[in-house]
Parts: structure tokens; C-alpha cells; sequence
């Protein structure tokens, strides 16, 4: 590393106040700091983009982008989905009380991170955690394992706790300021809410804790349901899988057919897009959901499913008396059309059966 | 801090006789997908040129000229069409 050079930083940037105070605190020390933002497909907000009305007025904006417009970072958005999700399927350090692997979540970002570090010559790798807020991964053994882990002791700097942690090569060297560093701990946000006010940050996002699908029970469920298919030989589970178990009921027929039914018209579409390789059923005399089937169906579980659809038709009265079952090639484009199609008389699907094939919420 | 500039940049309108070297299509793909591929295209275009991106994703006037000011892109505004947004960055 060239001591002569200004120092260069590379780190986590969600857009969320601590990440954005985090690279301001640098900044302010005239490091040149890169953010990365990690594209995961698990992203909640992501989703609301995708599946929202267009007079949805909530503000959907990337919030790591704002961050880095306004300090003046240069962040970069990487797509990591398939790798991640491979990860989620097997962390080494367990689950929260969803799907979430909070320290190897953080492992694995940290160890992409370095990747970049390195490529661009950054000594420093930097995170907006703060020692004892809440995630799990943010506890005094866990930063320390998770530096461990990683081998970014030395380098990888908290510079909101910074002060109560060991300090880092740049620091010892003198080409970072410990003073200009922070000694917040816990969860109160007092202090970060005066530097936002020092540092002029006045348009930042709220913590709601609910930006992760993975920290979702409902969602942990249907995660953990599709992993024990693939495990029973079913299908891999990829980015499509994934997407899928954020809309919709599911039920689970047997170890490698499921059956999602869309809630709404803005899910209903989303699933559509999904039909390839799929069965997709609706009722054909009244209006009602878009169900998709995935793996091999057999005529009871045809038939199963086609009830399931009729269940959850909007009508008062009786429900469909024939719902549409279409399969459609994998692999094929939207306009394609079905490979085969067939015509189903449900039947009334008792609730007792309905609950006991019910994943998740 | 910037975020003045930020705001005032999400209104900008493209100028009329703007013509772009290259286009993108990411229709029917939702952020971060566009910018993603935004920055992939413009990677590989040549210094001061100018790529349009085509999207219908409703938060992408937003995030587009946030994405220029942090990377050092020049966001030259946007065109409305019936149905989509016609967005237009100069490389740096």
C-alpha cells in the first residue's frame, strides 16, 4: 500500500443513515470512499417496485443511491443474487427466527467487499455498524467473528463504534484520524441524529427493520419448505423460486409440487410472469386468482389445485363451476402458448385440508 | 451534502434535439435491474457519449440522476412517453 497516496475506502452502503454517516465520517478525514450496495433479491422495497400500482405513492427510491448523490460517494450496485442465495440455503453460522443468516450475510458482503478493495487499492473496508444495535450480527462476539472470518482484521473499520474497538493499520499509522471517529453504542439513535444534523443529512430514511424478506417468519417458512424440496430432489432453487415465495398462498401437495395463488391483481401479474415450465390455472366463469403449480402433477393433484383456485374466487355465491389448466414449456417467452390445456370441475376444498397444505402465512 | 442538486436534477427535461449514441431497453425491469445495466452499458461507451435508457419504472427519474451524481455521469434529463421514460446520461 502507497502511504503517499490519499487513503481509499471501500464499504457497505444500504442508503440507511448509519451506512450514509459512516462514509460522511471518512469523507470529513478526505478518504476517498467507493459504496457498494449488494443486490440480493430479497430486498423488500425492490419488491414493492416490481409489484406496486402505478398510483402507488410510497417512496420506493434506492435509498443507497440518494445516500451516495448527496455525499458525494460514488456507489456501486452488483448483483449477487445466485451466489447469495446459495449461501442463504446453508449458512454456517444458522438462522434469526426467519431465513435471515445475519453473520454470514455479513461474511459474505464483507468478503465481496474485500474483492473490490483490492482490485481497487483500498486499504480500508468499512461498515455503518454500530457496536450492540440490534441485527444479531452487530453484538460484540459476532463483529469480532465476523472479522475473524473474513481476515479483515486491521482493516475493516466501524467508524461509528470505532473508538471502542481496536483500531485499524490506518489508524495506527496516523493516516486516519481516531478522533474523528465515533464511540456510539446500543440502540438509541440520538447520536447519529445530531451528526446528521452537523454533517447537513436531513433527507434519510427511517430504520423500519423490515427491509429484508429473509427476516420475514412467514417468508423464513416458505424459504425454508422450498429448500427441503430441493433437498427431496425437486427443483434447484434459484432467483425465480425465490421471487415467487414473496406473492401469493402457498400449499405444498407433496415433497416437489406446490400450488401459489395470487391474492390480488398487482400478484396475480407478477406470478404470470412466471407461467413458463408451469401450470397456470384460473377460473373460467368468474373472476378470480392465477394460480401456478410447479413440478409433476399428477390427476389428483390437478384436480387439488383447480380447487384450491375456485377457494379463493370473488364471488358470493357459488363458486367457478370450471377452471382452466394450462402447462406452458420452460423456457419458453410470455406469448408462447400452452403446451397442453385442460378444463377442471372443482370441488369445494375444505378448509381443515386448505390449512393443513398451507406454507407460511 | 447535495441534496438540493439531487432534487433539482429529477426535474431536469431532456433538450429537444438531443441524439444519443447508443439506447438501452430495460422495460419491464424495476430498480436496481436499470441501473445495473445502465452502468454496464455506458462502460463500454466511449468518453462524452450519450446513452438513453428507456424505462417504465415510476422511480427511475429518481434514482437515475442520483445514480449520475454519485458515479460522476452527467444526467441530461428525461422525455415522457405514453407509457415508458426516455432518460438520457453522458458518460464521463
Amino acid at each position: 500500500m502507497d502511504k503517499d497516496k490519499p487513503l481509499k475506502a471501500v464499504g457497505l452502503m444500504s442508503g440507511g443513515l448509519d451506512s450514509t454517516l459512516a462514509a460522511g465520517l471518512l469523507r470529513a478525514q478526505g478518504v476517498e470512499v467507493i459504496g457498494l450496495n449488494f443486490s440480493t433479491g430479497f430486498c423488500v422495497t425492490d419488491h414493492h417496485r416490481a409489484i406496486g400500482r402505478k398510483d402507488d405513492d410510497r417512496n420506493l427510491r434506492n435509498e443507497a443511491l440518494r445516500a451516495g448523490a448527496d455525499a458525494g460517494v460514488e456507489v456501486r450496485i452488483i448483483d449477487v443474487a445466485d451466489e447469495y442465495i446459495e449461501m442463504v440455503k446453508r449458512p454456517r453460522h444458522g438462522y434469526g427466527h426467519g431465513a435471515n443468516p445475519c453473520i454470514d450475510c455479513r461474511i459474505f458482503m464483507l468478503n465481496k467487499a474485500r474483492e473490490v478493495a483490492d482490485a481497487e487499492g483500498a486499504e480500508v473496508i468499512f461498515t455503518g455498524e454500530v457496536l450492540g444495535q440490534r441485527p444479531m450480527s452487530q453484538h460484540r462476539p459476532a463483529l469480532d467473528l465476523i472479522e475473524r472470518e473474513t481476515g479483515l482484521k486491521g482493516r475493516l473499520l466501524r467508524p461509528l463504534s470505532a473508538r471502542r474497538l481496536a483500531p485499524t493499520r490506518a489508524e495506527q499509522e496516523g493516516r486516519l484520524s481516531r478522533d474523528g471517529l465515533l464511540d456510539i453504542k446500543g440502540r438509541s439513535r440520538r447520536e447519529q441524529v445530531r451528526l446528521a444534523a452537523d454533517l447537513e443529512i436531513d433527507d434519510f430514511p427511517q430504520p423500519s427493520g423490515g427491509c429484508c424478506f429473509l427476516a420475514d417468519r412467514n417468508f423464513g417458512q416458505r424459504f425454508h419448505d422450498l429448500v427441503r424440496e430441493e433437498d427431496a430432489g425437486g427443483r434447484h432453487v434459484g432467483r425465480d423460486e425465490i421471487m415467487m415465495l414473496k406473492v401469493g398462498r402457498h400449499f405444498r401437495l407433496s415433497p416437489t409440487v406446490k400450488v401459489i395463488v395470487g391474492r390480488n391483481e398487482g400478484e396475480n401479474a407478477f406470478l404470470d410472469r412466471y407461467r413458463p415450465g408451469r401450470w397456470r390455472f384460473a377460473a373460467m366463469d368468474v373472476m378470480g386468482p392465477v394460480a401456478l403449480a410447479q413440478g409433476d402433477l399428477d390427476e389428483t393433484m390437478l384436480q387439488t389445485a383447480a380447487s384450491i383456485t375456485a377457494r379463493y374466487c370473488d364471488t358470493a355465491g357459488p363458486g367457478p363451476s370450471r377452471v382452466g389448466a394450462e402447462r406452458y414449456a420452460a423456457g419458453g417467452d410470455l406469448t408462447a402458448p400452452p403446451e397442453e390445456t385442460r378444463i377442471l370441475e372443482p370441488v369445494a376444498a375444505p378448509e381443515a385440508l386448505l390449512v393443513s397444505l398451507r406454507v407460511g402465512g | 451534502m447535495s441534496t438540493r442538486k439531487r432534487q433539482d436534477l429529477a426535474s431536469r427535461r431532456a433538450a429537444e434535439d438531443l441524439t444519443p449514441h447508443a439506447t438501452l431497453d430495460t422495460l419491464g425491469l424495476y430498480c436496481p435491474l436499470p441501473i445495473i445495466r445502465t452502468s454496464e452499458r455506458i462502460a463500454s461507451m466511449g468518453p462524452r457519449e450519450i446513452l438513453e435508457v428507456v424505462s417504465d419504472d415510476r422511480v427511475i427519474l429518481e434514482d437515475m440522476p442520483a445514480w449520475c451524481l454519485s458515479t460522476g455521469h452527467e444526467y441530461l434529463g428525461y422525455r415522457e412517453g405514453a407509457r415508458e421514460w426516455r432518460l438520457f446520461v453522458r458518460r464521463n
